[in-house]
Protein backbone atom coordinates (compact mmCIF):
# COMPACT_ATOMS: atom_id res chain seq x y z
CA UNK A 1 0.00 0.00 0.00
CA UNK A 2 1.10 3.45 -1.09
CA UNK A 3 2.11 6.20 2.28
CA UNK A 4 0.15 8.53 1.10
CA UNK A 5 -3.05 9.11 -1.21
CA UNK A 6 -5.33 12.02 -2.32
CA UNK A 7 -8.87 12.49 -1.45
CA UNK A 8 -9.92 11.81 -5.09
CA UNK A 9 -7.97 11.27 -8.21
CA UNK A 10 -4.95 12.63 -7.39
CA UNK A 11 -2.39 14.81 -9.40
CA UNK A 12 -2.45 14.28 -13.15
CA UNK A 13 1.03 12.88 -14.03
CA UNK A 14 2.06 12.63 -10.33
CA UNK A 15 3.09 8.80 -9.14
CA UNK A 16 2.44 8.90 -5.35
CA UNK A 17 4.29 5.67 -5.22
CA UNK A 18 7.57 6.71 -4.52
CA UNK A 19 6.70 9.11 -1.66
CA UNK A 20 7.97 8.62 1.91
CA UNK A 21 8.14 11.59 4.48
CA UNK A 22 5.71 12.82 6.75
CA UNK A 23 2.75 15.48 6.02
CA UNK A 24 1.85 17.48 9.45
CA UNK A 25 -0.58 20.11 9.02
CA UNK A 26 -1.40 23.31 11.48
CA UNK A 27 -4.63 24.57 11.00
CA UNK A 28 -5.76 27.33 12.94
CA UNK A 29 -7.30 31.06 12.49
CA UNK A 30 -5.64 34.04 12.33
CA UNK A 31 -3.74 35.32 14.96
CA UNK A 32 -3.77 31.80 17.48
CA UNK A 33 -0.04 31.50 17.11
CA UNK A 34 0.07 28.71 14.28
CA UNK A 35 4.21 30.61 13.59
CA UNK A 36 5.17 29.76 17.17
CA UNK A 37 4.28 26.43 16.96
CA UNK A 38 5.74 25.54 13.56
CA UNK A 39 8.53 27.03 14.65
CA UNK A 40 8.89 25.26 18.00
CA UNK A 41 7.98 21.96 16.38
CA UNK A 42 10.08 22.16 13.49
CA UNK A 43 12.99 23.16 16.27
CA UNK A 44 12.37 20.05 18.61
CA UNK A 45 12.18 18.03 15.14
CA UNK A 46 15.61 19.15 13.69
CA UNK A 47 16.64 17.94 17.61
CA UNK A 48 16.09 15.03 16.98
CA UNK A 49 17.86 14.55 13.59
CA UNK A 50 15.12 14.99 11.44
CA UNK A 51 15.07 16.96 7.90
CA UNK A 52 12.08 19.39 8.06
CA UNK A 53 10.70 22.03 5.16
CA UNK A 54 8.35 24.17 5.66
CA UNK A 55 5.52 25.82 3.52
CA UNK A 56 2.31 27.86 4.23
CA UNK A 57 -0.55 29.87 2.30
CA UNK A 58 0.47 31.84 -0.51
CA UNK A 59 3.96 30.77 -0.29
CA UNK A 60 4.27 29.30 -4.34
CA UNK A 61 6.84 30.84 -6.86
CA UNK A 62 4.50 30.41 -9.07
CA UNK A 63 0.84 32.72 -7.63
CA UNK A 64 2.72 34.52 -4.15
CA UNK A 65 3.19 37.63 -6.48
CA UNK A 66 -0.09 37.78 -7.91
CA UNK A 67 -1.74 36.82 -4.84
CA UNK A 68 0.09 39.63 -2.82
CA UNK A 69 -0.98 42.35 -5.74
CA UNK A 70 -4.53 41.28 -5.83
CA UNK A 71 -4.93 41.62 -2.23
CA UNK A 72 -3.41 45.16 -2.51
CA UNK A 73 -5.89 46.35 -5.33
CA UNK A 74 -8.77 43.94 -4.23
CA UNK A 75 -9.03 43.52 -8.28
CA UNK A 76 -10.38 40.20 -8.40
CA UNK A 77 -13.97 38.79 -7.63
CA UNK A 78 -14.42 36.44 -4.83
CA UNK A 79 -14.46 33.26 -6.96
CA UNK A 80 -11.55 33.96 -8.77
CA UNK A 81 -9.94 34.65 -5.52
CA UNK A 82 -10.85 31.04 -4.25
CA UNK A 83 -9.70 29.62 -7.38
CA UNK A 84 -5.82 31.77 -6.95
CA UNK A 85 -5.39 30.78 -3.65
CA UNK A 86 -6.08 26.70 -5.12
CA UNK A 87 -3.28 27.53 -7.75
CA UNK A 88 -0.71 28.90 -5.20
CA UNK A 89 -1.80 25.32 -3.21
CA UNK A 90 -1.68 23.38 -6.40
CA UNK A 91 2.08 24.71 -7.01
CA UNK A 92 3.08 24.50 -3.57
CA UNK A 93 2.09 20.36 -3.43
CA UNK A 94 3.96 20.17 -6.47
CA UNK A 95 6.59 21.80 -5.94
CA UNK A 96 7.17 22.08 -2.63
CA UNK A 97 5.19 19.55 -0.91
CA UNK A 98 5.82 16.46 -3.18
CA UNK A 99 9.68 17.01 -3.94
CA UNK A 100 10.28 16.59 0.53
CA UNK A 101 8.01 14.00 0.63
CA UNK A 102 9.75 11.98 -1.75
CA UNK A 103 13.33 12.85 -0.33
CA UNK A 104 11.94 11.57 3.42
CA UNK A 105 11.71 15.10 5.35
CA UNK A 106 8.79 16.22 7.69
CA UNK A 107 7.00 18.51 5.92
CA UNK A 108 5.23 20.84 8.31
CA UNK A 109 2.33 22.82 6.52
CA UNK A 110 1.29 26.13 8.22
CA UNK A 111 -2.60 25.74 6.89
CA UNK A 112 -3.79 23.22 4.33
CA UNK A 113 -6.73 22.99 2.48
CA UNK A 114 -8.89 23.42 5.09
CA UNK A 115 -8.47 27.09 5.93
CA UNK A 116 -8.80 27.49 2.20
CA UNK A 117 -12.48 25.79 2.02
CA UNK A 118 -13.41 27.37 4.98
CA UNK A 119 -12.35 30.90 3.66
CA UNK A 120 -14.27 30.06 0.12
CA UNK A 121 -17.32 28.80 1.71
CA UNK A 122 -17.61 32.13 4.33
CA UNK A 123 -17.20 34.22 0.55
CA UNK A 124 -20.45 32.08 -0.66
CA UNK A 125 -18.44 28.61 -2.62
CA UNK A 126 -20.93 25.69 -2.35
CA UNK A 127 -18.79 23.52 -0.16
CA UNK A 128 -19.07 20.28 -2.12
CA UNK A 129 -17.69 22.42 -4.50
CA UNK A 130 -14.61 23.60 -3.04
CA UNK A 131 -14.17 20.21 -2.02
CA UNK A 132 -13.81 18.93 -5.18
CA UNK A 133 -11.56 20.87 -6.38
CA UNK A 134 -9.23 20.24 -4.00
CA UNK A 135 -9.87 16.68 -4.28
CA UNK A 136 -6.30 16.15 -5.91
CA UNK A 137 -4.94 17.62 -2.24
CA UNK A 138 -2.56 14.41 -0.04
CA UNK A 139 -4.34 13.47 3.09
CA UNK A 140 -1.41 14.09 5.34
CA UNK A 141 -0.53 12.20 8.49
CA UNK A 142 -2.22 14.39 10.86
CA UNK A 143 -4.03 17.81 11.03
CA UNK A 144 -3.48 19.74 14.21
CA UNK A 145 -6.21 22.17 14.48
CA UNK A 146 -5.29 25.33 16.69
CA UNK A 147 -9.31 26.03 18.33
CA UNK A 148 -10.03 29.08 19.85
CA UNK A 149 -13.46 31.23 19.65
CA UNK A 150 -13.56 34.72 18.01
CA UNK A 151 -13.78 36.29 21.03
CA UNK A 152 -10.88 35.30 22.30
CA UNK A 153 -8.87 35.85 19.24
CA UNK A 154 -9.30 39.54 19.40
CA UNK A 155 -7.34 40.77 22.54
CA UNK A 156 -4.31 38.47 20.87
CA UNK A 157 -4.31 40.02 17.29
CA UNK A 158 -4.78 43.46 18.61
CA UNK A 159 -1.51 42.82 20.75
CA UNK A 160 0.55 42.70 17.37
CA UNK A 161 -1.11 45.88 15.71
CA UNK A 162 -3.87 47.28 13.91
CA UNK A 163 -7.04 44.58 12.36
CA UNK A 164 -6.08 43.35 8.91
CA UNK A 165 -8.16 44.54 6.18
CA UNK A 166 -8.40 40.72 5.07
CA UNK A 167 -8.22 38.91 8.15
CA UNK A 168 -11.29 40.72 9.07
CA UNK A 169 -12.84 39.31 5.69
CA UNK A 170 -13.57 43.14 5.15
CA UNK A 171 -13.79 42.35 1.17
CA UNK A 172 -17.16 40.81 2.21
CA UNK A 173 -17.40 42.82 4.43
CA UNK A 174 -18.99 41.69 7.62
CA UNK A 175 -19.63 44.61 9.79
CA UNK A 176 -19.59 48.60 9.95
CA UNK A 177 -16.01 48.65 11.06
CA UNK A 178 -12.79 45.99 11.04
CA UNK A 179 -13.84 45.35 14.58
CA UNK A 180 -17.04 44.18 14.36
CA UNK A 181 -15.95 42.75 10.57
CA UNK A 182 -13.25 41.17 12.27
CA UNK A 183 -15.01 39.26 14.89
CA UNK A 184 -18.28 38.36 12.29
CA UNK A 185 -15.72 37.09 9.59
CA UNK A 186 -13.06 34.67 12.22
CA UNK A 187 -16.60 33.89 14.06
CA UNK A 188 -17.59 31.98 10.50
CA UNK A 189 -13.91 30.76 9.62
CA UNK A 190 -13.94 29.21 13.15
CA UNK A 191 -17.31 27.54 12.32
CA UNK A 192 -16.23 26.21 9.10
CA UNK A 193 -13.07 24.94 10.47
CA UNK A 194 -15.03 23.00 13.25
CA UNK A 195 -17.36 21.61 10.97
CA UNK A 196 -14.23 20.49 8.97
CA UNK A 197 -12.50 18.87 12.13
CA UNK A 198 -15.28 16.52 12.47
CA UNK A 199 -15.45 15.52 8.88
CA UNK A 200 -11.62 15.16 8.30
CA UNK A 201 -10.79 14.72 11.64
CA UNK A 202 -8.50 17.05 13.01
CA UNK A 203 -6.35 16.35 16.58
CA UNK A 204 -7.63 19.35 18.59
CA UNK A 205 -5.24 21.73 20.30
CA UNK A 206 -7.13 24.06 22.52
CA UNK A 207 -5.56 27.19 21.94
CA UNK A 208 -6.67 29.14 25.01
CA UNK A 209 -4.33 27.04 26.97
CA UNK A 210 -0.56 28.02 27.66
CA UNK A 211 1.43 27.78 24.85
CA UNK A 212 4.25 25.92 26.13
CA UNK A 213 1.32 23.56 27.50
CA UNK A 214 0.57 23.51 23.82
CA UNK A 215 3.71 23.02 22.36
CA UNK A 216 4.68 20.27 24.09
CA UNK A 217 1.19 18.63 23.59
CA UNK A 218 2.00 18.92 19.36
CA UNK A 219 5.98 17.84 20.07
CA UNK A 220 4.94 15.10 21.84
CA UNK A 221 2.25 13.69 19.61
CA UNK A 222 3.98 14.64 16.44
CA UNK A 223 7.48 12.53 17.77
CA UNK A 224 4.84 9.40 18.78
CA UNK A 225 3.61 9.38 14.96
CA UNK A 226 7.23 9.72 13.43
CA UNK A 227 7.89 6.59 15.70
CA UNK A 228 5.09 4.58 14.97
CA UNK A 229 4.72 5.11 11.52
CA UNK A 230 8.67 4.86 10.21
CA UNK A 231 9.32 6.63 6.54
CA UNK A 232 8.42 4.59 3.46
CA UNK A 233 6.56 2.17 5.49
CA UNK A 234 3.09 1.54 4.67
CA UNK A 235 0.10 3.16 6.46
CA UNK B 1 -18.54 12.16 -8.30
CA UNK B 2 -21.85 13.09 -8.19
CA UNK B 3 -23.66 15.03 -11.26
CA UNK B 4 -25.00 17.63 -9.14
CA UNK B 5 -21.87 19.73 -8.76
CA UNK B 6 -20.61 19.30 -12.06
CA UNK B 7 -20.83 22.31 -15.21
CA UNK B 8 -23.97 22.53 -16.17
CA UNK B 9 -26.26 23.72 -13.52
CA UNK B 10 -26.08 27.16 -13.50
CA UNK B 11 -28.54 28.27 -16.45
CA UNK B 12 -28.53 31.56 -17.24
CA UNK B 13 -30.97 33.48 -15.46
CA UNK B 14 -30.79 36.74 -17.42
CA UNK B 15 -32.31 38.80 -20.42
CA UNK B 16 -28.93 38.71 -22.52
CA UNK B 17 -28.08 35.90 -24.52
CA UNK B 18 -24.69 34.02 -24.23
CA UNK B 19 -22.79 32.68 -27.83
CA UNK B 20 -20.37 30.74 -28.08
CA UNK B 21 -18.16 29.07 -30.40
CA UNK B 22 -15.30 26.01 -29.95
CA UNK B 23 -13.25 23.84 -32.12
CA UNK B 24 -9.53 23.64 -32.81
CA UNK B 25 -7.41 25.99 -33.74
CA UNK B 26 -7.13 26.52 -37.26
CA UNK B 27 -11.26 25.29 -37.68
CA UNK B 28 -12.25 29.01 -38.57
CA UNK B 29 -14.71 29.92 -36.12
CA UNK B 30 -13.14 33.06 -34.73
CA UNK B 31 -13.34 34.43 -38.42
CA UNK B 32 -17.39 33.10 -38.12
CA UNK B 33 -17.70 35.18 -34.26
CA UNK B 34 -16.80 38.11 -35.58
CA UNK B 35 -19.08 38.10 -38.84
CA UNK B 36 -21.49 37.00 -36.45
CA UNK B 37 -20.81 40.23 -34.15
CA UNK B 38 -20.92 42.59 -37.18
CA UNK B 39 -24.15 41.24 -38.44
CA UNK B 40 -25.87 41.30 -34.85
CA UNK B 41 -24.93 44.89 -34.61
CA UNK B 42 -26.29 46.03 -37.98
CA UNK B 43 -29.33 44.38 -36.38
CA UNK B 44 -29.08 46.78 -33.90
CA UNK B 45 -28.44 44.60 -30.68
CA UNK B 46 -26.02 45.43 -27.90
CA UNK B 47 -22.92 42.80 -28.81
CA UNK B 48 -19.81 41.93 -26.96
CA UNK B 49 -17.12 40.25 -26.62
CA UNK B 50 -16.03 38.18 -23.92
CA UNK B 51 -11.82 37.82 -24.52
CA UNK B 52 -9.99 35.40 -22.61
CA UNK B 53 -7.49 36.62 -20.13
CA UNK B 54 -9.68 39.39 -18.44
CA UNK B 55 -7.82 40.25 -15.49
CA UNK B 56 -4.34 41.77 -15.65
CA UNK B 57 -3.17 40.28 -12.29
CA UNK B 58 -4.09 36.20 -13.28
CA UNK B 59 -2.75 37.38 -16.69
CA UNK B 60 0.76 38.37 -15.54
CA UNK B 61 0.75 35.38 -13.12
CA UNK B 62 -0.11 32.96 -16.54
CA UNK B 63 2.55 34.85 -18.54
CA UNK B 64 5.08 34.43 -15.69
CA UNK B 65 3.93 30.72 -15.33
CA UNK B 66 4.39 30.15 -19.19
CA UNK B 67 7.57 32.03 -19.68
CA UNK B 68 9.61 29.92 -17.10
CA UNK B 69 7.94 26.97 -17.86
CA UNK B 70 6.39 26.45 -14.40
CA UNK B 71 3.15 25.30 -15.36
CA UNK B 72 2.25 21.32 -14.93
CA UNK B 73 -1.14 20.42 -16.22
CA UNK B 74 -2.95 20.51 -12.73
CA UNK B 75 -1.54 24.22 -12.63
CA UNK B 76 -1.99 25.21 -16.10
CA UNK B 77 -5.63 24.36 -15.61
CA UNK B 78 -6.12 26.33 -12.23
CA UNK B 79 -4.75 29.19 -13.35
CA UNK B 80 -7.09 29.27 -16.57
CA UNK B 81 -10.23 28.76 -14.35
CA UNK B 82 -9.20 31.56 -11.84
CA UNK B 83 -8.87 33.61 -15.00
CA UNK B 84 -11.91 31.92 -16.39
CA UNK B 85 -14.04 32.65 -13.04
CA UNK B 86 -12.86 36.36 -12.76
CA UNK B 87 -14.67 36.93 -16.49
CA UNK B 88 -17.72 35.34 -15.82
CA UNK B 89 -18.23 37.09 -13.01
CA UNK B 90 -17.25 40.78 -13.67
CA UNK B 91 -17.76 40.52 -17.52
CA UNK B 92 -19.80 37.59 -19.08
CA UNK B 93 -22.63 38.40 -16.23
CA UNK B 94 -22.81 41.80 -15.94
CA UNK B 95 -23.60 41.87 -19.84
CA UNK B 96 -25.65 39.49 -19.32
CA UNK B 97 -27.73 41.66 -16.79
CA UNK B 98 -27.70 44.25 -19.17
CA UNK B 99 -29.25 42.31 -21.97
CA UNK B 100 -26.81 41.64 -24.81
CA UNK B 101 -25.51 39.08 -26.69
CA UNK B 102 -22.29 38.53 -24.96
CA UNK B 103 -19.95 36.44 -27.54
CA UNK B 104 -16.84 34.58 -26.45
CA UNK B 105 -14.38 33.25 -28.40
CA UNK B 106 -14.09 29.38 -26.62
CA UNK B 107 -15.47 28.93 -23.43
CA UNK B 108 -15.44 26.02 -20.53
CA UNK B 109 -15.32 23.62 -23.81
CA UNK B 110 -11.67 24.50 -24.38
CA UNK B 111 -10.57 23.58 -20.58
CA UNK B 112 -12.38 20.15 -20.66
CA UNK B 113 -10.60 19.58 -24.50
CA UNK B 114 -7.56 20.82 -23.29
CA UNK B 115 -6.63 19.88 -20.32
CA UNK B 116 -7.73 16.29 -20.38
CA UNK B 117 -5.37 16.13 -23.12
CA UNK B 118 -2.98 17.54 -21.07
CA UNK B 119 -4.04 14.38 -18.45
CA UNK B 120 -6.10 15.95 -16.26
CA UNK B 121 -9.45 14.05 -14.68
CA UNK B 122 -12.10 14.52 -16.58
CA UNK B 123 -14.74 14.65 -13.85
CA UNK B 124 -12.68 16.78 -11.98
CA UNK B 125 -12.37 19.80 -15.03
CA UNK B 126 -15.96 19.21 -15.06
CA UNK B 127 -16.59 19.77 -11.58
CA UNK B 128 -14.35 22.76 -11.31
CA UNK B 129 -15.81 24.63 -14.06
CA UNK B 130 -19.25 24.37 -12.08
CA UNK B 131 -19.71 28.34 -11.39
CA UNK B 132 -19.56 28.84 -15.26
CA UNK B 133 -22.96 30.04 -16.59
CA UNK B 134 -24.43 27.53 -19.26
CA UNK B 135 -24.60 29.20 -22.94
CA UNK B 136 -27.50 30.13 -25.15
CA UNK B 137 -25.76 28.36 -27.96
CA UNK B 138 -22.68 26.90 -28.33
CA UNK B 139 -21.55 25.72 -31.90
CA UNK B 140 -18.70 23.74 -32.25
CA UNK B 141 -16.33 23.94 -35.43
CA UNK B 142 -15.78 20.68 -36.85
CA UNK B 143 -12.65 20.55 -39.28
CA UNK B 144 -10.71 17.59 -40.17
CA UNK B 145 -7.37 17.65 -38.43
CA UNK B 146 -5.27 18.02 -41.68
CA UNK B 147 -7.17 20.92 -42.40
CA UNK B 148 -7.16 22.80 -39.03
CA UNK B 149 -3.30 21.52 -39.20
CA UNK B 150 -2.61 23.04 -42.71
CA UNK B 151 -4.80 26.49 -42.30
CA UNK B 152 -1.79 27.27 -38.75
CA UNK B 153 0.53 25.58 -39.85
CA UNK B 154 1.13 26.67 -43.47
CA UNK B 155 2.20 30.31 -42.23
CA UNK B 156 5.03 28.86 -40.44
CA UNK B 157 4.09 30.03 -36.81
CA UNK B 158 6.35 29.93 -34.40
CA UNK B 159 5.09 27.58 -31.74
CA UNK B 160 4.97 28.46 -28.20
CA UNK B 161 5.83 26.02 -26.27
CA UNK B 162 2.50 25.05 -24.01
CA UNK B 163 0.11 25.72 -27.34
CA UNK B 164 2.37 23.05 -29.11
CA UNK B 165 1.76 20.62 -25.87
CA UNK B 166 5.91 20.72 -25.32
CA UNK B 167 4.83 20.00 -21.68
CA UNK B 168 3.80 16.40 -22.43
CA UNK B 169 7.07 15.20 -23.81
CA UNK B 170 4.81 13.83 -26.85
CA UNK B 171 7.42 14.73 -29.63
CA UNK B 172 10.69 16.74 -29.13
CA UNK B 173 9.97 18.73 -32.80
CA UNK B 174 7.14 21.25 -31.41
CA UNK B 175 5.39 21.23 -34.60
CA UNK B 176 4.65 17.28 -34.51
CA UNK B 177 4.24 17.68 -31.01
CA UNK B 178 1.55 20.47 -32.12
CA UNK B 179 0.11 17.96 -34.01
CA UNK B 180 -0.50 14.70 -31.81
CA UNK B 181 -1.61 17.30 -29.38
CA UNK B 182 -4.17 19.17 -31.73
CA UNK B 183 -5.46 15.57 -32.45
CA UNK B 184 -5.90 14.48 -28.60
CA UNK B 185 -8.16 18.00 -28.44
CA UNK B 186 -10.21 16.72 -31.14
CA UNK B 187 -10.57 13.69 -29.70
CA UNK B 188 -11.77 15.40 -26.71
CA UNK B 189 -13.54 17.75 -28.39
CA UNK B 190 -15.92 15.10 -30.33
CA UNK B 191 -16.81 13.64 -27.07
CA UNK B 192 -17.68 16.86 -25.67
CA UNK B 193 -20.60 17.24 -28.72
CA UNK B 194 -22.86 14.30 -27.63
CA UNK B 195 -22.20 15.19 -23.62
CA UNK B 196 -23.27 18.39 -24.27
CA UNK B 197 -25.36 18.68 -26.63
CA UNK B 198 -23.43 21.56 -29.08
CA UNK B 199 -24.35 22.13 -32.13
CA UNK B 200 -21.76 21.54 -34.96
CA UNK B 201 -21.04 23.22 -38.05
CA UNK B 202 -18.98 21.81 -41.25
CA UNK B 203 -15.92 23.97 -40.93
CA UNK B 204 -14.89 22.91 -44.52
CA UNK B 205 -17.56 25.00 -46.07
CA UNK B 206 -17.14 28.26 -47.76
CA UNK B 207 -17.44 30.72 -45.16
CA UNK B 208 -20.30 32.64 -46.33
CA UNK B 209 -21.91 29.36 -46.03
CA UNK B 210 -20.98 28.87 -42.42
CA UNK B 211 -22.06 32.39 -41.72
CA UNK B 212 -26.18 31.78 -43.20
CA UNK B 213 -26.31 28.68 -40.78
CA UNK B 214 -24.66 30.63 -37.69
CA UNK B 215 -27.71 33.51 -38.30
CA UNK B 216 -29.99 30.77 -38.62
CA UNK B 217 -28.58 29.32 -35.59
CA UNK B 218 -28.74 32.00 -33.33
CA UNK B 219 -31.92 33.61 -34.59
CA UNK B 220 -34.55 32.09 -32.51
CA UNK B 221 -33.48 32.91 -29.41
CA UNK B 222 -32.76 36.78 -30.91
CA UNK B 223 -37.02 37.18 -30.34
CA UNK B 224 -37.75 39.97 -28.08
CA UNK B 225 -34.40 40.83 -26.56
CA UNK B 226 -33.30 44.09 -26.29
CA UNK B 227 -31.95 46.16 -29.56
CA UNK B 228 -30.31 49.46 -29.70
CA UNK B 229 -32.73 52.43 -30.41
CA UNK B 230 -30.29 53.55 -33.01
CA UNK B 231 -30.59 50.28 -35.75
CA UNK B 232 -26.68 50.99 -36.18
CA UNK B 233 -23.18 51.76 -34.63
CA UNK B 234 -24.38 51.14 -31.54
CA UNK B 235 -21.64 49.89 -29.15
CA UNK B 236 -21.68 50.36 -25.65
CA UNK B 237 -20.23 47.52 -24.50
CA UNK B 238 -16.76 48.47 -26.43
CA UNK B 239 -16.74 52.06 -25.37
CA UNK B 240 -16.59 51.02 -21.80
CA UNK B 241 -14.16 48.88 -22.41
CA UNK B 242 -12.55 51.08 -23.54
Amino acid sequence: MKRFESYGQGVPGLELGDLSGWLIVVEGPDGVGRTTHVNRLRAHLEQLGYAVAETGLTRSDLASRGIRRAKQGNTLGANAFNLFYATDFADRLEQQIVPALRAGFVMITDRYIFSLMARAIVRGADPDWIKQVYSFALMPDVVFYLRIGAEQLVPRVLADGPFDYWESGMDVPMGEDLYDSFVNYQGRIIHELDALAKEYGFHMLDATRDVDDISDELCASVTRLLMKRPAGAAT
Amino acid sequence: MSLASAYGQRINPYPGKLVIVEGIDGSGKSTQLALLAQWLRSEGHLVTFSEWNSSPIVRATTARGKKRQLLTPLTFSLIHATDFSDRVERDIVPALKAGAVVLADRYVFTAFARDVARGVDRQWVRALYRFAVTPTLAVYFRAPLQVALHRILSGRPKLKFYEAGMDLRLDPDPTESYKRFQSRIQVEYEGLVPEFGLATMDATLPVEVQQRSLRELIRPHLVGIARSPRAEGFEAGEEQRA
